[in-house]
């Protein structure tokens, strides 16, 4: 009972992890560039989640307002921020990018103060019970809602010009410009949905814990990164097996392992053992 | 005089502590996302050989010792991986590092340690020794710029797969620049605990990392007068301003970016740049 138990709190953070890993995916896979800052797409989603309920009441609208603040958001940070340093070695974006998390983490404390922000009446707390567990509906929303936006994004990408647009410059940047794909097109796209995607998993995450606050970010965007390394880096089906297992992973762990390890440290202790035996990833074919 | 004094003796802490990443990260091109880990081994080590009764100074050789070790095992690990794999597995070395000590009562848990014993040094003489120690650490990593295994680490930090084709040893010459900058990022930790008389994890934690790593990369990657320059102004900055203090990390993120997005090799390569200029 409890494994089972177990199995499924895993799976819901790793629908979280999954959302939030998937646009720094879309980025490496892309520009070569460990974007720390998405994580602050993601806090930036969570606040607006929390305001735009707050405010209208309607959870809809706040995931809405959320994802088009964060997407647009993401393509400015890429514009201003990424653009010009692309031809750089790649530990100078890296370090501008955590130079940009850690200020923007600041923002929002200043900007929203340090105690966080909840919902004034939190939206979908009810307990529904499915077979022996039961489950808050916002947790079914996350993993529901999750697999559905993947499960879209994937066949936008197989089955539209841009989506194959977006494969090819990923493929061989090159080669997909001499067929008359604009590059700059195809990362504006990609920023915005990734920003999008990670402003979604803000406001999920802030209906399960029910509270947004400056620093909601900075766990996250170490563990996503562990996790595209997981995934072999740039491999969209390798992070989002590689967010399901962290996220049973850790849930395991904190129970067997508490003791000697806390949650974090489990994430990364599962890294860096992956990586000592297969330091390509999981899911890399190379 | 009390307060210039320590001071003076926390900046000198800061200096050691840039120097030894810069070893590793300036000097081998090996970037490091966790190097606050071996900085809280050292503190950690020191402060528990001291608990139990050893001299203050015969604690400083073994903490650089025990860091050093601890950098060696990373380092070999490392090697296994490059580049952006570097930087998260370094990063997780970090996480471990503060993860570990916190769950772990023996070795303080989230309270820390307090209660360090005097080291019998009056606050002048630990200034001093601080001060001392950096001076020997400055020209330890001059001398090495341009030693024979200088040479060979800026080969691996411009490319590495051609140095390993001229012959070199790559790996031996990467565990060695761990294992010094490691060990000397343990003797900083162990005048940091010995100074302040009180540890605990959140002082060895990511943000620390960050900020000596911004060291680093402002001061000019590799340079060893501008990463002794920046750690200075760095660490001074919080104590001048008291506005900076509240938005440190403001500041320092701020900075960090800044000075990635328009002048990537920090400020000696901005001076450099300018007085090329200016001969033209």
């Amino acid at each position: 009972m409890l494994f089972i138990e177990l199995i499924a709190q895993g799976l819901i953070q790793g629908s979280i992890y999954a959302l939030i890993a998937l646009g720094l995916t879309l980025v490496y896979g892309l520009l070569r560039i460990l974007h720390v800052a998405h994580a602050a797409l993601f806090t930036l989603g969570g606040y607006m989640g929390v305001l735009v309920t707050n405010q209208f009441d309607s959870l809809g609208l706040a995931m809405l307002v959320a994802m088009l603040v964060s997407g647009f958001a993401g393509v400015l940070m890429y514009r201003l921020c990424y653009e010009p340093i692309l031809h750089q070695p790649p530990f100078v974006a890296l370090i501008a990018s955590i130079g940009l998390f850690i200020a923007s983490e600041e923002i929002f404390r200043i900007v929203f103060g340090a105690y966080g922000l909840s919902y004034r009446n939190p939206p979908l707390q009810a307990q529904v019970a499915l077979g022996p567990l039961s489950f808050k509906q916002a947790e079914l929303l996350v993993m529901v809602g999750g697999a559905l936006i993947i499960g879209v994004l994937a066949l936008l990408q197989s089955r539209t010009r841009l989506g194959i647009a977006c494969q090819a410059t990923v493929t061989d940047p090159e080669m997909a410009e001499s067929f008359g794909i604009d590059l700059k097109k195809v990362r504006y796209v990609n920023f915005f949905i990734g920003s999008a995607l990670a402003g979604m998993a803000g406001v999920m995450v802030a209906l399960l814990n029910n509270l947004v606050e400056p620093t909601m970010g900075s766990v996250a965007s170490y563990k996503a990164l562990a996790i595209i390394v997981l995934g072999g880096l740039g491999s969209v089906p390798g992070t989002l097996m590689a967010a399901l297992i962290l996220g049973v992973v850790e849930a395991f762990g904190t129970i067997y392992l508490g003791k000697l390890l806390d949650r974090n440290a489990i994430a990364f202790a599962f890294l860096i053992l992956v990586l000592m035996v297969r330091p390509q990833g999981l899911f890399s074919r190379k | 005089m009390e307060y210039e004094i320590s001071l003076v003796t926390a900046v000198g802490i800061s200096v050691l502590f840039a120097l030894s990443l810069n070893l590793i990260t300036g000097f081998c091109g090996q970037i490091s996302l966790g190097h606050a880990a071996f900085f809280g081994i050292g503190a950690y080590g020191s402060a528990l050989l001291c608990k139990v009764g050893l001299p203050f100074l015969l604690s400083l050789p073994l903490a650089m010792l025990l860091a050093g070790g601890f950098g060696l095992v990373v380092g070999l690990a490392s090697l296994r991986v490059r580049a952006d794999f570097l930087a998260i597995t370094t990063m997780g070395v970090g996480f471990l590092f503060v993860g570990v000590v916190r769950q772990q009562e023996r070795l303080g848990g989230e309270m820390g340690i307090s209660g360090i014993p005097d080291t019998g040094f009056s606050k002048l003489a630990f200034m001093l020794l601080t001060l001392g120690l950096c001076v020997v650490a400055a020209l330890f990593s001059h001398y090495i710029r341009r030693s024979w295994m200088g040479q060979v680490f800026n080969a691996i930090a411009e490319d590495e797969d051609t140095t390993r084709v001229l012959g070199v040893d790559v790996p031996r010459f990467k565990l060695a620049a761990f294992a010094m900058g490691t060990a000397l990022a343990g003797l900083a930790g162990a005048l940091y605990a010995n100074n302040l008389k009180f540890i605990s994890p959140d002082s060895f934690g990511f943000v620390e990392s960050m900020t000596v790593l911004s060291m680093v990369v402002i001061g000019g990657i590799g340079s060893v007068a501008g990463v002794t320059a920046a750690a200075i102004v760095l660490s001074l900055l919080p104590s001048l301003f008291t506005f900076v203090g509240e938005y440190k990390l403001l500041v320092y993120g701020g900075l960090l970016f800044l000075m990635m997005r328009f002048s990537p090799d920090g400020v000696t390569g901005a001076l450099r740049r300018a007085m090329a200029h200016g001969r033209r």
